[in-house]
């Protein structure tokens, strides 16, 4: 019968399930689905980053060959707008600003690339022959396309009812004690910084598909997202008015996501409202300079730190002021992005006792901005790594020491920051050392010599840290401002012989869920994993779910899990009593065979299964057929994966080139439970980090227009820009999920930024610089060497 | 993409003919710059006509002291023939350094001649080695060849057949790529050709230019310390997200120096 192997459960690198599907073609992504009697969508975006909207002549694109439709915001009066997921509280209490996103552009157009209208036609290139025809009348307005450009007095303002282009003035922390504990301090470090905006890249565009059957009122919209269920909750509800038994949402193969696939696109309502209209199905896919100007954007905060320190280099207290660019209107996320998974990460690795931070929300001309890997734990990770850096050098305490004496101890957990958190486990001192050992720091200034005589500058750089993931109670996301819970849901449906089939409300885009998940139940029933597959994203199979972003898909969707196999395996154990006529609590379940215990009496699996659907000998009266179970889990913290990482760079002071030569991270993810898609993880992880501090800038012209708006100007990483990264684990377990796992999706975008920064300015110490913004790209740093030789000349 | 009428002539002839009866047609061969232009709805002929089919523009030989490069010869091509290797070293490098495989294996060295890229690599190699640009009318000087930006001394209609190269005593190439397209942020392009030295610069610039200090102290001194003294003027120099006109000028003295190693 079935034969357990455990080297496929918990802790196994075996291969991954859905791989011979990708990597031979055969993946279904969104684009690859046509539906009979498609017609397809081309959406007329904006060319001015503010204008308002004079009038659209659609007569001379109407006229065109293949045109189906052509629809406005005009046509769209009864539609809602894009909802904002998550109410933030200014410091007054008053809610924040929350202008309407039309899904049409209706009197003004506020950013390059806002939709203004959609053409639907027979063929692709007949619906964007009509779009360039349309003729609208626009009259350009000035525009702001950074936080410090819209916050300056007199700035035009995005959204007229919005005063001063703030969204929201929110804080947290207590600050009279702050300011007090400022006042007794004997060093204070004071330290500006950018976080870069980054343009997301997810290597599959996005696309939709709307399609309504009009025998039956029932819409379909096929979509590349990471959370279907939440996309037909905030469409239909909000937006397009649609109850969930008439809408259903599929989101299939989907090809990376990196967050910018959680949030519902004006695009998804377009092409489902349009398919009811002219009945028939319409595509949409994006083309790649259209997601650069139509994707939410990530990062872009511009802050204030000061860190306050006793005589011995203890942390007293820091005090944070940020600017946060929201872009023209408020993503699904975007709010809680640098208020609560940014400010409340401000404690880091540290026991600092008082911290109060200030986050302004800020709308500009600019795509909308929201999660990006890591969102908002990136902006905090990188703040405090370079202020501690900074603080070190200021005091003159090493670096290394200083993040030692300010270490929350490895006993001391729970621990309670000032700034909400709560941390559940970790061990920074064992993740450091390890780093340590394995980058060899302490023969660092060899390598560094060595490098001088090759003409090159080497440096080495840390980062300590933590982030919160596996997001969160509902309760207390609900007080917070979430407008949805943060459960998941797990269905685990056992079929007659055995084999099983796992729905589960997570989606997986890129991670390896079919292949993770299918770990578990591996693990925990015994059937081996060619027996189990994993179902994602679908509305009409799944019963619900919260889908994936946050690093949450294990710790809540797979704790989900466990849950609806504890009811199986409870249910299981009492058909197997009465099949040995012994009694429940004598019944043993270990991965596959059921035994009395101290006797050689076993069932096997399969033989309970086909029991439970085959009920010929059966206790009916006391327990139904069958053995799926569906079950909900709702997490009571959020979980704390941290590490550290180490960096070390070369610089070619000529050119200004820097090479990543060696990249060391040592995370704490809790239980690991597939070695081989953790390394990948944070391998993938760090390369977006590395491409975060070295390569990558989304930048705007003071007009608004987008100019790194392609490859040609926005530099993603590729395969010569990145280092191989060693990548190693110290388990610490989650102390409130049933699996002990913390999250490994986000780590390495979070943690290694400021680890390439810190090392960068170790290289160029020699020519006075205290920090370099990201991207440190080669300009940028030959910049400052070509500055530090011109003073040491004069 | 427009839609545009194809054709595919088998004759210089024939294909000038075609572009002669229309201003709004394109001769297209490995369409490594055309093709992305028409995607993006940036270009609009009337027709396409392509090269491909034409022998008379295929071919790589050595006559004499000369080393003839017919228009359509791919990057590919030029970076792996053993002719090339054998007669300017250089110049096989640099076309094994041009895009990617995908773009080495379709890209034509008459395509981007005649694109006239300021970011490209050929022009700089026809710059500095003093090559003729052989077309179905005439026979161009390099120096009168390139006009600036995107413009060179072909006239509508005309088609660019072959490209002839003196073959240098030494020459050598080196480049910074632009980070993102990869393209050439500052080049330099060194020759040594009958005893004269002539230094050509691009990405740097507007279009690709002699840098005439730097030939003076190469005739005097060929060595890099020679060049490392030659100060770029940042004057003129491109500006961008990328980097200013004074790195870009920086890079062009470092980039001389480079090229002058490579050359040996």
């Amino acid at each position: 019968m079935n034969v357990v192997t455990p080297f496929e459960g918990i802790g196994a690198s075996v291969r991954r399930k859905e791989d011979l599907r990708f990597l031979s073609g055969r993946g279904q992504y969104t684009d690859d689905i046509n539906r009979p009697g498609q017609a397809y969508a081309s959406i007329l975006r904006s060319p001015h980053a503010h204008a308002t909207i004079g009038g659209i002549d659609i007569a001379a694109a109407r006229a065109m060959p293949g045109v189906v439709a052509i629809f406005t915001g005009a046509d769209m009066p009864d539609l809602g707008g894009i909802p904002c997921g998550w109410q933030i509280h200014n410091k007054d209490g008053s809610p924040m600003a929350e202008p309407m996103h039309p899904v049409l552009a209706v009197d003004k157009a506020r950013f390059v690339g806002d939709a203004v209208a959609v053409v639907i036609a027979e063929t692709k290139a007949q619906a964007r022959d009509a779009a360039e025809a349309i003729e609208v009348d626009y009259a350009v307005l000035p525009a702001v396309s950074t936080v410090t450009a819209a916050t300056a007095p007199g700035a035009p303002l995005v959204h007229d009812a919005v005063a001063g282009n703030i969204c929201y003035d929110w804080h947290i922390g207590d600050k009279a004690i702050n300011e007090a504990a400022f006042a007794g301090a004997a060093k204070v470090v004071e330290f500006d910084l950018v976080n870069n905006r980054l343009i997301p890249n997810a290597m599959e565009p996005r696309a939709a598909i709307g399609d309504f059957d009009r025998t039956t009122d029932e819409y379909t919209l096929y979509t590349t997202s990471q959370n279907p269920h939440v996309i037909r909750l905030l469409m239909g509800a909000f937006v397009l008015h649609l109850p969930e038994h008439k809408l259903r949402v599929v989101a299939p193969d989907v090809g990376g996501g990196f967050g910018s696939k959680i949030f519902h696109y004006a695009e998804e309502a377009i092409v489902t409202w349009a398919a009811g209209r002219v009945c028939r199905p319409v595509k949409w896919t994006c083309e790649r300079t259209e997601s650069f100007m139509s994707d939410a954007h990530g990062r872009d905060h511009v802050s204030k730190a000061r860190l306050a320190l006793d005589a011995n280099g203890k942390f007293l207290a820091l005090h944070v002021q940020t600017l946060a660019n929201m872009g023209a209107y408020l993503s699904t996320f975007a709010t809680s992005v640098p208020t609560y998974l940014y400010a409340t990460l401000l404690a880091g690795v540290y026991t600092t006792p008082s911290i109060y931070a200030e986050v302004k929300a800020v709308f500009t001309n600019t795509v909308p901005v929201d999660a990006y890997r890591g969102a908002g734990r990136p902006e905090a990770t990188f703040l405090l790594e370079r202020l501690v850096d900074v603080a070190a050098r200021e005091t003159g305490i090493d670096r290394i020491e200083i993040r030692r004496r300010n270490f929350i101890p490895s006993d001391a957990f729970p621990y309670q920051t000032p700034v909400a958190l709560q941390y559940d486990s970790g061990d920074y001192q064992t993740t450091l050392d390890a780093a340590l050992e394995t980058a060899g720091w302490a023969s660092f200034e060899e390598r560094r010599a060595e490098a001088a005589t090759r003409g090159r500058l080497r440096g080495i750089g840390i980062s300590t840290y933590v982030e919160a993931c596996g997001i969160a109670p509902s309760a207390v996301v609900g007080a917070l401002g979430a407008r949805a819970g943060l459960y998941e849901v797990g269905t685990i449906r056992v079929h007659p012989t055995g084999s099983v089939t796992v729905l589960t409300g997570t989606h997986s885009h890129g991670q390896g869920h079919e292949t993770t998940l299918a770990q578990l139940v591996t693990d925990r029933l015994g059937v081996p994993l060619a027996q189990v597959d994993v179902v994602h994203g679908d509305t009409a199979k799944i019963p619900f779910g919260m889908g994936t972003y946050g690093s949450r898909s294990l710790a809540v969707g797979g704790s989900a899990m466990v849950k609806a196999m504890d009811k199986i395996v409870a249910k299981a154990r009492r058909i197997a009593a009465h099949l040995m006529e012994a009694s429940v609590e004598d019944v043993e379940f270990d991965r596959g065979t059921f035994r009395v215990a101290g006797t050689d009496k076993t069932k096997s699996w399969g033989e309970i299964c086909l029991t439970a659907y085959v009920p010929h000998n059966y206790p009916i009266e006391e327990i139904e057929p069958g053995l799926d179970e569906t079950a909900f889990y709702d997490p009571k913290n959020f979980t704390y994966p941290g590490g550290a990482h180490i960096c070390e760079v070369e610089i070619e002071p000529e050119t200004g080139i820097t090479t990543v030569v060696n990249f060391t991270a040592v995370d704490d993810v809790g239980r690991v439970i597939n070695p081989m898609i953790v390394e990948g993880q944070v391998q993938g992880g760090v390369c977006q980090g590395i491409g975060q501090a070295l390569l990558e800038a989304c930048v705007y012209d003071a007009e608004g227009q987008l100019v790194s708006g392609s490859y040609m100007d926005y530099q993603m990483p590729r395969a010569n820009d990145l280092p191989m990264v060693s990548v190693a684990t110290h388990v610490t377990l989650c102390t409130h999920n049933p699996l002990g796992v913390k999250g490994c999706g986000e780590v390495g975008a979070i943690g290694s930024p400021p680890a390439v920064i810190n090392a960068v300015v170790d290289a160029l110490k020699d020519y006075g610089v205290r920090h370099i913004e990201m991207p440190a790209t080669a300009a940028k740093i030959w910049g400052i060497i070509n500055a530090g030789h011109r003073l040491a000349a004069e | 993409m427009y839609d545009f009428e194809y054709h595919k002539p088998g004759s210089i002839a024939d294909a000038v003919k075609i572009l002669s009866a229309d201003p709004d047609a394109r001769p297209i061969s490995g369409g490594q710059t055309l093709l992305p232009a028409l995607k993006h709805r940036l270009n609009k002929p009337t027709s396409v006509v392509d090269l491909s089919g034409i022998a008379e523009l295929k071919g790589i030989r050595k006559e004499g002291n000369k080393l003839i490069i017919g228009a359509l010869a791919k990057h590919h091509e030029v970076a792996e023939s053993d002719v090339v290797k054998g007669a300017i070293p250089a110049l096989a490098m640099m076309a094994g350094t041009i895009g990617d495989t995908q773009v080495r294996n379709r890209g034509t060295i008459g395509g981007s001649v005649s694109n006239n890229d300021p970011a490209a690599d050929y022009p700089s190699a026809v710059m500095a080695l003093d090559a003729t640009v052989v077309t179905d009318k005439r026979r161009i000087a390099a120096d009168d060849f390139f006009q600036g930006m995107f413009t060179t001394a072909l006239e509508p209609g005309e088609l660019l057949v072959a490209i002839e190269f003196p073959i240098p005593e030494k020459a050598g190439y080196a480049k910074m790529r632009n980070p993102a397209s990869r393209y050439v942020m500052a080049g330099a392009f060194i020759a040594k050709t009958g005893g004269k030295v002539r230094v050509a610069i691009n990405g740097a610039g507007p279009g690709v230019f002699r840098q005439t200090e730097m030939e003076t102290a190469l005739a005097a001194n060929w060595s890099a310390d020679a060049v490392a003294g030659v100060k770029q003027s940042a004057e003129d120099l491109n500006s961008d997200i990328h980097g200013s006109a004074e790195y870009r000028a920086h890079l062009v003295t470092v980039m001389a120096k480079r090229a002058i190693a490579a050359a040996g």
